[in-house]
């Protein structure tokens, strides 16, 4: 028996929706539950008092400063070397044995679980380089964890770059350098950005990597060597040790907040960059 | 007494990878002329323009045998500096292709980078884009993006682009092909304009246009140099019955 295409094609549009509507349902629910929960404990005391008592009362002021201070440095580490890697890989090599296991290398990296990236963080950083817990092995950790993210889109951004464009530079008497400095990174901007945003929100919401090597020190961190506890952390630990659940619904909130924010920023700059000159 | 060619081509082949592209073509090119390459698909003539400005080292698998000249510069020796080669060597290629950037950035882009004293820029940009016969067109938005002007004039800012790097030598890789008879004219009427300053070199697939353009022409079948003259003896009394059938329409 045929089904009539006009009814096959309706059953599948429904179904397509009825899919796509679930997935929507599962972050409506999620943004809902916790704005209802945690924010109205969010207030401007909130974000600026420090926490007392563990977190039971106070506010959450040295973990956003650790938060921004470790997501920074990881970012900071991790751009330069996604690009650079990124940039060699694209430009400067033929595809070969060496790529194959520089890009295979780069994925697996992306596979670790994020707990045994955190213990080998804590080896090397923490132990044996003797960086302690702290802000700079939290950093470094978070870095190498962002690294395929980064080496994977800002890849794929310049391999997007029409092959004409560089013809053209060639062309007209530039170097490779100048081609790629000038004409080939600009216009894979938006897309590296896309990464280096991607890896913003990865980091501002890690735990397991921070436990191991940021520590959970309350204080707020000001030297790249003290310990600091991230938002994401802070949420752990007042959830898990009972400690505060409303803090910790209060502190999500926030968490989730800052990253849909920092994510239309970078969306909205994307914007403006493509629009620059198209 | 003749003048040495500018550009001279000895016994010249060329491989992709397995393809032969060119098979021992010589051909000598007079400064201040426009020469005419002209020969079906897969003949070479687009081939040999990227030998010229050595644009064929960006194919990892092609090779080379043979020579060529730039006045006295050895093209293809491997010591050959390629960024200052190709400074006076321009190519424009057949699709129009501005740069993501403004029509001013475009035309200044290489000069400034070539190291150009900063306040000559604008001088620069006036004079290749009056050259090109766009100015009047664009003067009035020269920072607007280049993206959003009409095919014709995108090319003919291309035009600009090589000129604004002061070249010796300009090849144009079918600079109309995608072109209406307009913007064709205009590029043409700027080409003899242009040949008292520069050796040009045109290479096209539209017979009528080399007939038109050009002071001498060759005709290249396969890779071959099948013949080589002055444009009105190639056209009216061609030496070999493959230049006649292919002139004449009856094939290519």
């Amino acid at each position: 028996m045929r089904l009539d295409p006009r009814v096959s094609q309706a059953v599948i549009i429904s179904a397509l929706w009825a899919l796509t509507g679930f997935t929507l349902l599962i972050l409506i629910v999620i943004i809902v539950n916790i704005s209802v929960e945690g924010l109205p404990r969010v207030s401007w005391t909130f974000l600026t008092q420090p926490p007392h008592d563990m977190g039971r009362s106070g506010g959450i002021f040295s973990t956003v400063v650790a938060t921004a201070y470790i997501t920074f440095l990881a970012i900071v580490v991790a751009t330069p070397l996604g690009v650079g890697t990124a940039i060699y890989l694209t430009e400067y090599t033929r595809e070969s044995w060496l790529t194959r296991i520089i890009r295979f290398g780069a994925e697996c990296l992306a596979g670790v679980p994020s707990i045994i990236l955190g213990l080998f963080g804590f080896v090397l950083f923490v132990l044996k380089l003797g960086f302690g817990w702290s802000v700079l092995s939290g950093g470094l950790t978070l870095a190498i964890m962002v690294l395929p993210i980064i080496i994977r889109t800002s890849e794929e951004a310049i391999k997007a770059v029409p092959e004409e464009y560089r013809v053209v530079c060639y062309s007209l008497g530039l170097s490779q350098w100048q081609t790629i400095a000038k004409i080939v990174l600009p216009s894979a901007l938006p897309g590296i950005t896309t990464g280096v945003m991607l890896s913003v929100g990865r980091s501002l919401g890690e735990t397991a990597v921070l436990l191991f090597t940021a520590g959970a020190a309350l204080r707020t961190p000001v030297s790249l060597f003290d310990s600091g506890r991230t938002m994401a952390v802070h949420f752990y630990i007042l959830a898990r040790e009972g400690i505060s659940l409303p803090n910790a619904y209060a502190t999500a909130a926030v968490l989730m907040f800052s990253i849909l924010g920092i994510n239309l920023a970078a969306y909205g700059l994307m914007q403006r960059l493509m629009r620059r000159f198209s | 007494m003749e003048q040495p060619p500018k550009i001279r081509i000895d016994g010249l082949s060329f491989w992709y990878k397995d393809f032969q592209a060119l098979d021992r073509v010589s051909l000598a090119i007079r400064a201040n002329e426009i020469f005419g390459l002209m020969g079906p698909a897969k003949s070479g003539k687009s081939t040999l323009l990227k030998v010229l400005n050595r644009l064929c080292d960006l194919l990892p698998e092609a090779r080379l045998e043979g020579k060529a000249y730039l006045d006295d510069l050895d093209l293809l020796a491997p010591d050959t500096d390629v960024v200052s080669l190709r400074r006076r060597v321009g190519l424009v290629l057949s699709k129009p292709t501005p740069l993501p950037r403004s029509i001013y950035e475009n035309l200044v882009l290489a000069p400034r980078l070539a190291g150009r004293p900063h306040k000559e820029l604008p001088a620069l940009a006036e004079e290749a884009l009056k050259a090109a016969r766009l100015w009047d067109e664009v003067k009035d938005r020269l920072h607007d993006s280049a993206l959003r002007l009409s095919g014709g004039q995108q090319q003919r800012l291309c035009l600009a682009r090589t000129l604004a790097m002061q070249p010796e030598v300009i090849l144009l890789d079918e600079p109309t092909s995608g072109l209406d008879p307009i913007s064709t004219a205009k590029i043409e009427e700027t080409l003899f304009q242009l040949k008292s300053r520069y050796t040009i070199i045109l290479v096209s697939n539209n017979t009528k246009q080399i007939a038109r353009a050009t002071d001498r022409t060759a005709f290249l079948l396969m890779g071959r140099l099948i013949e080589v003259g002055e444009t009105s003896q190639v056209f009216t009394v061609p030496r070999d019955q493959r230049t006649d059938d292919y002139i004449s329409g009856r094939f290519g």
